[in-house]
């Protein structure tokens, strides 16, 4: 049988104005954070924990496990911090789900607070977004203004403060422990762990960070239930999660839908490849995630199949590359991002993703040599597992992987520049006048 | 420390006994490289292999700083007993400096695991990839821990064949302190040494990436009350330029060329040169320091490691004021005063060792009564030749090295409460106070490493400071510490006020000071204050603190223990005290010791201008530092016959009769004793035939007939083994009563001072870089008093005596009303020169019609 769509957070996308508070009651908003409140906050944990609910931010820990190493109350605060910094290249689901629904994560916050116990909520959204700022400012804000945040929330004498935070555009800020340095006001730069957020986050307290999808999911499973959430997706990855289609295909976009679909079944949802060409390659969670080929288009996309097949089920970024792309081109440029996105803080990263960029840059001109390639790997060898925190092996998985499937295109790096190989012209949908002619092809300007 | 003795007697100044280490911590048992051994729970992997002789590479990682785990080069295999019991391997190698051994824990360092050697291998050639390689132009090579660790962790040669990263260099982040930030290797131990240890967050990383750098910020945070320093300086982090009394440290634990002092920048190689561990002379810390030097010259000074004293730093002052030891004015021969023809003064004239003596003895055996001023600065050694050569050679007891406001009241105090009393007061003590109580003294300026003593207890240990005094200084603000406000000459005042169940701060305090383990550290500036001394006794007493004297120049606490007060001999030995005085009498071989009280150093100027004394033996001292300079100049100028012993030309020289060079502390062994009573032995760094004082001094004594038997620092010591502390009666405790404050007119104040660490004082001649460190002197005031005198803030203010005026820009401060303060020795701010006040005197105020830039 083949795998349907599995419309929950994107259900009601398309309604006028989905993204305002009425829209969202009306299509049954706010009930999951009414049942919540009935419940003991334990139980609500439990139904999360029974639900199976993985972290959508890519790493897929367990949500509820994640929120029960809160250590025990000891009258002092704990927080729960949503990590709204989307910024991945190709990851573009959390960004969509705020702008055209941002109730959803609003009452996921909300449940989700109440479930640990915490009085003072953060949204840490990233701060390019800034028409998604502004739109989460305002969700809180009806959502005060309906009772919903502020104190004794519906009568329950539950309260809690929400606090929407712009980020100031940091990559780095996305990995939780920098972004609790950046939102105490500090350099974000990952912290060293332990002691782990659970214990000693924000301000040094226990706290909570979840992705956005996660948190969002909170309200459909307090409202269907934890066997309802097992129905959709796999065994061990249970649930709905977004699949974002971007690159080369017909129609891009977000596609809701149970974990273990396959990328043959969203492409043919997707209607096909763009202008019926092949596909090279794809990344299955985001640029951070080894890539995938035409091989891999029958993988279930869920985390154990993937993780199975040598990659990660990342943030289900999925880009799609057709048959007229350089992959030296486009692994330089997603290695000219971590180059730039780089916090600095430890070596291997910062040096490393800078040589990096340097070798590919030289390999994509057509001016490297044999002995680069090599190079290449050694490097990714020295910075994978050394990094100070996950960013650094993450930028060594395009390369590694490109280098396993595509090994003659960077030998060809030693003579012929990619533009020569893959004109770019060739993959744009408009016409398109190349900086550089194919006519200098050997020319090693 | 040679003073101890094999003999019956407790010494004079007994060394500390050896640091007991911690027993009781919890034991692990792991191994690394297959080595068994075990480590008290916590410690660090990479120190555990420091135990054991195994040397991981490193940058970021510095025993004194929280970890980081930034370089990443000190990457190991750790394999670990997983939740079955059974032992697997980590699947990334670890980095040692910020992993705590665990029971069963099994760490392969390079030398047995591939996987770490290759990593370390890998992080080094990332680290030089964008590292200038200019060793051969680099302060640090040849004594940096990149070079030294890419020759035994790295690769032979590189692979590296693309652009570097390059910076414009150096920055001047100070006008000592460059950075050149292409060197820089990011490790962060700078910024952390700012930020954990001097709280002066002057630099930080900015920027990120491949182009993340140290680097000074200038956003404009609110708040900020700063001191500014004179010369040009970068901005720190709160967007002021940048003044820290610390800052020199960061060069030295940069593991890297990136920090450099301007003073040392490109003047040697380390290996032309040669160290000799010393002690800072600079204040009563007795911080051990490394001499280096070339050639008999001395180029720079580093911190040493003293765990037990100043752990690993040493203030600014302490690393770079070193110039004044052979400043083109020390004196290289004796000089005897030639005659006019009308028997009146005439020049100073270089003469022979033999000579000068002769001329001296003559002229001291002539002037009949003789006072003695040795200055605040001497060894221990010199401390006991002055004074047994006043006792014995001019028989007097007029003798008092206090240089600065003293009364008899403190000499009272230090005869009952200090001298003889060692160690009763430490470092380590500090650690473990709950409370700390500072009276008269502003740690920062006057003892910089008890500053930072007292800060690491403050943030490791919650230490509650608070602190008696006219203003919260920034340095209080550091030490998260409370003020209790107290106009100068309230002093007694407000510390009588603190009883249990007072209200306020008063109660507050009472009941910190009243925990198990509270310490008060009190002054030298209390003596200013009538009854401030009795009133701190009384307090200790009160609430079973401890009380401990911090003074500021590195000779007070071995004048004290040596006898250099009119009333005081060696050991807590009284002039009083008829036993004691025979008890020295028959150790120093003479029928007796004389038993006038004699006078203190106010008096024998006195004295010395009024005729009653004949002569002046005058050591190291400055007119300008004494109560009233201008009385002071007066008395050198008119005493019968002035014998001078000093380095360097001054005022006091410039007077004499008779100058006999002494040697500066480089040139020469002796002892500091520092303010916890702790000897500094130090050795001579420099070859030299410049004498010390204890060696004049026996000299002297010979040309007089006397035998002082101190020719040698083992003639010294033997002789201090043998006069033993002392057991019998100790001087009475001070009784005097407050005084009441002086009555404020309009356009007067009451005048607060203290000395800045950095400032006009001799012994930081000659380092203009230092110099541009220094804050630039401000005058402060209250707002109100500010109001009623008509100055705003940033404004000039002119405050004056008869004797003159002092004309500073003005900071309104957070402080009482009718206090100014004034800094004692600041450019442009002399003030008991130029006012001839000191804290508590009633000075007038006014605007300032000059303008201030």
């Amino acid at each position: 049988m083949a795998t349907t769509l599995a419309p929950v957070l994107s259900a009601h996308w398309d309604a006028d104005r989905s993204w305002a508070l009425e829209t969202y009651e009306a299509n049954g908003g706010y009930r999951g954070l009414r049942r919540a409140l009935s419940m003991q906050a334990a139980d609500v944990v439990t139904m999360v924990k029974d639900s199976g609910l993985r972290g959508r931010g890519g790493a897929g820990f367990p949500t509820g496990m994640k929120w029960g190493f809160l250590p025990a109350p000891d009258g002092g605060p704990r927080y729960l911090v949503v990590n709204a910094d989307e910024s991945e290249p190709g990851t573009c689901k959390d960004i969509p789900l705020m702008m055209a629904s941002p109730q959803h994560l609003i009452e996921g916050v909300i449940i989700t607070s109440y479930a640990i116990g915490c009085h003072h909520a953060f949204i840490y959204v990233r701060g390019e977004v800034l028409h998604v700022y502004r739109r989460l400012l305002r969700a809180v804000e009806e959502a005060r203004a309906a009772g919903y945040v502020g104190s004794d929330i519906l009568g329950s004498g539950y309260d809690l403060e929400i606090t929407v935070h712009a980020g100031a555009g940091a990559y780095i800020c996305g990995e939780e422990t920098a972004l609790l340095d950046s939102l105490e006001g500090l350099r974000g730069q990952p912290r060293l762990k332990p002691p782990f957020p659970a214990v000693a986050g924000l301000y040094a307290r226990p706290t909570v960070v979840n992705n956005v999808e996660s948190i969002a999911s909170v309200p459909g499973i307090v409202v269907g239930g934890a066997d309802w959430f097992k129905q959709m997706g796999t065994e061990r990855s249970t649930g709905h999660g977004l699949f974002s289609l971007s690159g080369h295909v017909t129609n891009p976009g977000q596609y809701e839908a149970p974990l273990g679909i396959t990328l043959r079944e969203l492409l043919e949802m997707a209607g096909g490849m763009r202008g019926g060409r092949a596909l090279k390659f794809w990344t299955p969670g985001g640029s951070s995630t080894p890539i995938f080929t035409a091989e891999h288009l029958d993988v279930p996309l869920d985390y154990e199949s993937v993780g199975a097949a040598g990659s990660m089920l990342g943030t289900r970024a999925l880009q799609i590359f057709d048959e007229t792309t350089s992959v030296v081109r486009a692994v330089t440029r997603w290695t000219e991002f971590y180059k730039h996105e780089s916090c600095g803080k430890c070596t291997p990263c910062r040096e490393g993703t800078f040589w990096l960029a340097q070798v590919l840059q030289r390999l994509e001109r057509g001016q490297g040599t044999p002995a680069d390639i090599d190079l290449l790997l050694d490097l990714c060898d020295n910075i994978l597992g050394r990094a100070f925190c996950a960013l650094g092996d993450g930028a060594t998985s395009p390369i590694t992987s490109a280098v396993q499937y595509f090994r003659e295109e960077f030998e060809a790096g030693c003579h012929t520049p990619a533009d020569a190989l893959f004109p770019p012209q060739a993959s744009a949908l408009f016409d398109y006048t190349p900086r550089r002619s194919a006519a200098l092809v050997g020319v090693h300007a | 420390m040679t003073i101890t003795s094999a003999g019956p007697t407790t010494p004079l100044v007994p060394a500390a006994p050896a640091p007991v280490a911690a027993s009781d911590a919890e034991l692990v048992s792991f191994s690394i490289d297959g080595i068994e051994t075990s480590a008290p729970k916590g410690t660090l992997v990479i120190r555990a292999a420091e135990e054991l002789g195994i040397q991981i590479p490193r940058f970021c990682d510095h025993p004194l700083l929280a970890p980081a785990g930034a370089c990443r080069q000190c990457l190991v295999e750790v394999w670990a007993p997983g939740r079955d019991g059974k032992l697997a391997k980590m699947p990334k190698p670890q980095a040692s400096c910020t992993l705590e051994a665990t029971p069963g824990m099994q760490v392969k360092t390079q030398h047995t695991s591939p996987e770490a050697d290759k990593a370390q291998h890998g992080v080094m050639e990332l680290l030089l990839i964008n590292h200038p390689l200019d060793c051969p132009v680099c302060d640090k090579g040849g004594e940096c821990p990149l070079q030294n660790q890419a020759m035994s962790n790295g690769r032979a040669t590189t692979r590296f064949v693309d652009v570097k990263r390059t910076f414009p260099k150096p920055i001047a982040v100070s006008t000592q302190i460059l950075l050149d930030r292409e060197r820089c290797v990011l490790c962060q131990r700078c910024t952390r040494f700012s930020e954990e240890i001097a709280g002066d967050v002057f630099i930080d990383l900015q920027k990120r990436g491949a182009q993340q750098q140290i680097g000074r910020f200038d956003t404009d945070v609110l708040g900020f009350v700063g001191d500014v320093p004179a010369g040009a300086a970068t901005l720190d982090t709160s967007g002021k330029p940048f003044a820290s009394y610390f800052s020199g440290n960061t060069v030295q634990i940069c593991p890297v060329g990136a920090l450099t002092s301007a003073a040392y920048r490109f003047r040697s190689r380390p290996f032309d040169l040669v160290s000799t561990p010393s002690v800072a002379e600079h204040d009563s810390n007795g911080s051990a320091i490394r001499i280096d030097h070339r050639r008999g010259v001395v180029l720079r000074r580093l911190a040493g490691d003293d765990p037990a004293v100043n752990q690993e730093w040493i203030s600014d002052k302490d690393r770079f004021a070193f110039t004044w030891q052979s400043a083109p004015d020390r004196i290289t021969t004796p000089l005897v005063r030639s005659r006019n023809d009308d028997g009146s003064r005439g020049e100073l004239v270089p003469a022979s060792w033999v000579e000068a003596l002769g001329a001296a003895a003559a002229g001291l055996r002539a002037a009949g009564a003789v006072g003695v001023l040795p200055g605040g600065r001497l060894t221990l050694e010199d401390a006991y030749a002055y004074g047994k050569f006043a006792r014995v050679a001019l028989g007097t007891n007029d003798v008092d090295g206090r240089a600065r406001p003293h009364s008899d009241e403190e000499e009272a105090f230090l005869a009952h409460h200090v001298a003889g009393r060692t160690l009763q007061v430490t470092f380590a003590d500090l650690d473990r106070a709950p409370a700390v109580l500072l009276v008269g003294l502003e740690p920062e300026e006057e003892a910089g490493i008890l500053f930072l003593r007292l800060r690491q207890a403050v943030v490791h240990h919650r230490t509650r400071v608070v602190s008696v005094a006219a203003l919260a200084t920034r340095g209080l603000e550091r030490l998260s510490g409370t003020l209790v406000a107290a106009a100068p000459g309230t002093e007694a005042e407000v510390l009588d006020g603190i009883v249990g169940g007072a209200q306020d701060q008063l109660g507050e305090a009472a009941d910190l000071l009243a925990a198990d383990g509270a310490v008060i550290l009190v002054g030298e500036r209390l003596a200013a204050v009538p009854g401030g001394f009795t009133a701190v006794l009384a307090l200790a007493e009160r609430t079973g603190a401890r009380l401990a004297w911090v003074p500021r120049r590195a000779g007070e606490r071995g004048a004290v223990e040596a006898g250099l007060l009119p009333s005081l001999l060696p050991g807590g030995r009284t002039v009083a005290d008829g036993a004691a005085r025979v008890d020295l009498a028959a150790a120093w071989d003479v029928d007796s010791l004389p038993a006038a009280p004699g006078r203190n150093a106010s008096a024998i100027i006195a004295g010395a201008r009024d005729g009653s004394l004949g002569g002046l033996l005058v050591g190291g001292l400055e007119p300008a530092d004494l109560p009233d300079p201008a009385l002071a100049r007066d008395a050198l100028d008119r005493v019968g016959f002035l014998v001078s012993l000093e380095v360097r030309a001054s005022e006091v020289t410039d007077r004499a009769d008779v100058v006999l060079p002494v040697a500066p502390p480089v040139e020469r062994g002796g002892t500091f004793v520092t303010w916890e009573g702790r000897p500094r032995p130090f050795p001579q760094a420099l070859v030299s035939h410049a004498l010390p004082d204890h060696r004049v001094l026996d000299r002297l004594a010979d040309e007089l007939g006397v035998v002082l038997g101190l020719g040698s620092l083992a003639e010294v010591h033997a002789e201090l083994d043998q006069i033993g502390g002392w057991d019998g009666a100790r001087a009475e405790a001070p009784r005097v009563a407050g005084a009441e404050p002086a009555a404020v007119a309009p356009g007067t104040a009451v005048l607060a001072t203290w000395h800045q660490l950095l400032d006009a004082g001799r012994l930081q001649s000659g380092e203009p870089h230092l110099a541009g460190t220094a804050k630039v002197a401000t005058a402060r005031i209250s707002a109100a008093t500010a109001a009623a005198v008509g100055v705003a803030d940033g404004g000039s203010l002119a405050v004056s005596t008869d004797a003159g005026t002092i004309t500073l820009p003005v900071a309104v401060t957070d402080m009482p009303e009718h206090v100014v303060w004034l800094p004692t020795n600041a450019a442009g701010s002399a003030v008991r020169d130029t006012l001839h006040a000191d804290s508590g005197d009633v000075v007038r105020i006014a605007a300032g019609n000059r303008e201030v830039v």
